[in-house]
């Protein structure tokens, strides 16, 4: 066998090479499973286990980002953290982003790849125009976003005859970010259902026709049902990410956004990186962390038992 | 599968096969397939208008780009002076080539680690593989946005920030990436790696010439995934870039301009520079990327 003609579907035919005896120490341990999770290993410990875990010990500190290795003050940063309004408010923020946009990007995507999956003319056409904008830089998000909602000439004010600050007037402006946020990402949840869609078996339909039932009959007995369970990754998937909100608000605020529209994470990298306080930043860190794992292990959890309810 | 049908390539039978989803999905009803329809169009127009208002915006001089009331043909014409300015500063060049290197990096190495981990955990029997399985599996909940504190002041200690290396290194941790290929290899006969064990292949061997070939797919379509998210990344390389000449894409665009004031035009116009990279692999690959991104997202649950 040879390296250059690797076999697609059949066991290789090519004459062994040489036996070997014993194999040597270095060709064990190069031949071991330890040899291929090396490379993983390596980075996972150096990005991601190690920054967890001094990232703890930075929250129990009063580091800086000009003075590392500050005083342990315990969990002091916690304590001061439940008492910071600030936290409350853009956990507030996150949270109401979070619900704000889920809603519709769980939807919106169903009901597009309802309708593309329908199989009406111009598949390529609508498929292109839902999932673009997933494509985009969030650089080119967040400009065409102020253009848009620019009070003075944007487009929205100018085409509705309205007069509305859409990220100027506190009230709105998360509202828009959401806006945008719809219609930038929409486009991945819509593929998860189309995919899920295609996997649904044909003769259901068939079955259907037979016995008469309309489109909106086919809707609501076959197609939704049968995607019950991508629902529940779909919702998952967004909750999770919606929580993780940074770049829209950041850049769609031009850098700069008020205390009404800052996410959580806005506020962990403003205390950080503005306000040179990485220990504090930390800390709010870790408070979040627990509440993105807390929401994880719920969703799992009720999800696990909608499985089991559907198996009795 | 009944649209991916393995004569998928031609159009003819695409379109047999759209006409057959038709008539079971929607059936004869007239009032269904031209509601749906209605929907569909007026969905796509609004999604396709953001991006046809700005390229249209981007082809105007500044003065029409916010002349009042709002036009589709600008008074002075089309021009393509925004794009010509943008191309002469020379920044945007050097920052697509930034954003590619860093892409293509970071794609590389993350598919490389994680397929060579996965086998380790689908294959391979060794003391702690399922602790280390399950540390994978966890860090799958931590957000890496959650990370950039310490990882920032690791980078700090390393001496590392403004280079490539600490903005490639650490997006290359996947787990989830780790978990999806665990997954498929899992799903792979076994009888094929051994008879080239029985010829006498060494695991790396077996590893190369028998496993990789038969995952093309999955490769492809974790490397699509990686590739879009490194590519759009902006956080962590606007936290450990400063030096505009390392910046990448969308963390050069919006920085330069905060230097120039608003210029609606211009903006609009390097928007789309940013933009059409990946519209452009978009839209030759379409087929697969829609594949790929259905594969992977749906790995995660």
């Amino acid at each position: 066998m040879t390296a250059t003609a690797p076999p697609r579907d059949r066991a290789p035919a090519g004459p062994p090479p040489a036996a070997r005896s014993a194999p040597p120490l270095w060709r064990r341990v190069s031949d071991s499973g330890w040899a291929f999770l090396l490379p993983f290993l390596a980075v996972f410990a150096a990005f991601m286990g190690w920054p967890v875990v001094y990232g703890f010990w930075l929250s129990l500190t009063d580091s800086t980002l000009v003075r590392t290795g500050g005083d342990f003050v315990g969990l002091a940063n916690y304590a001061e953290a439940l008492g910071d309004p600030l936290m409350w408010q853009t956990l507030g923020n996150t949270a109401f982003f979070t619900l704000a946009s889920t809603v519709p990007l769980v939807v919106l995507a169903l009901v597009m790849a309802v309708l593309v999956h329908s199989g009406l003319p111009g598949q390529w056409l609508w498929r292109l125009s839902f999932f673009v904008p997933y494509l985009l830089p969030v650089a080119t998000v967040g400009l065409v976003g102020q253009f848009m909602f620019n009070q003075e000439i944007g487009v929205l004010n100018q085409a509705t005859g309205a007069d509305v600050g859409w990220l100027s007037e506190d009230s709105v402006a998360l509202w828009s970010i959401v806006i945008a946020t719809v219609w930038w990402t929409v486009g991945f949840n819509f593929l998860l259902y189309l995919a899920a869609l295609q996997s649904i078996p044909d003769h259901l339909y068939e079955a259907a026709s037979i016995d008469g039932a309309g489109a909106w009959a086919r809707l609501w007995s076959i197609t939704l049902p049968q995607l019950s369970r991508i629902t529940g990754v779909v919702l998952v998937l967004q909750l999770l990410s919606s929580l993780k909100v940074f770049d829209q608000i950041y850049l769609l605020m031009g850098n700069n956004p008020t205390d009404a529209t800052r996410s959580i994470l806005i506020y962990v990298y403003d205390t950080g990186f503005t306000g040179y306080r990485l220990g504090y930043g930390s800390a709010l860190s870790y408070i979040f962390l627990a509440i993105v794992v807390a929401v994880a292990l719920v969703q799992t959890w009720v999800g696990s038992r909608r499985n089991k309810g559907a198996a009795a | 599968m009944s649209i991916l049908t393995p004569a998928a390539g031609e159009r003819n039978s695409r379109r047999e096969a759209n006409r057959r989803q038709r008539s079971l999905i929607l059936g004869r009803s007239r009032l269904a397939r031209g509601g749906a329809m209605t929907v569909l169009v007026v969905m796509a127009l609004g999604w396709l208008f953001p991006l046809i208002w700005a390229t249209n915006s981007s082809f105007r001089t500044e003065a029409d780009t916010v002349a009042l009331p709002l036009q589709w043909i600008p008074e002075n014409g089309f021009t393509l002076e925004q794009y010509i300015g943008l191309f002469e500063v020379g920044k945007v060049q050097l920052w697509m080539t930034n954003s590619l290197i860093i892409a293509v990096a970071v794609t590389a190495i993350t598919v490389a680690v994680s397929a060579l981990a996965a086998y380790a955990f689908s294959r391979m029997v060794f003391r702690g593989r399922k602790a280390l399985f399950a540390l994978t599996i966890a860090a799958i909940m931590v957000p890496p946005q959650l990370l950039i504190i310490p990882l920032f002041d690791q980078m700090v200690a390393l001496n590392l920030v403004d280079t490539y290396a600490a903005i490639i290194l650490p997006q290359v941790v996947a787990p989830i990436m780790v978990f999806i290929l665990k997954k498929f290899f899992d799903g792979i006969p076994r009888e094929l790696e051994e008879a080239a064990r029985m010829d006498g292949a060494g695991p790396w061997r077996v590893f190369f010439s028998v496993v990789l070939p038969l995952s093309r797919p999955i490769l492809a379509a974790v490397s699509i995934f990686v590739f879009i998210n490194a590519w759009n990344n902006f956080l962590w390389p606007f936290i450990v870039t400063t030096d505009p000449s390392l910046m990448t894409l969308p963390v050069g665009i919006p920085n330069v301009l905060d230097a120039y004031g608003t210029v609606y035009a211009r903006n609009m116009a390097s928007s789309m520079v940013a933009a059409a990279p990946m519209i452009v692999v978009f839209l030759l690959f379409q087929r697969r990327i829609v594949r790929s991104v259905a594969t992977t997202g749906l790995g995660g649950q």
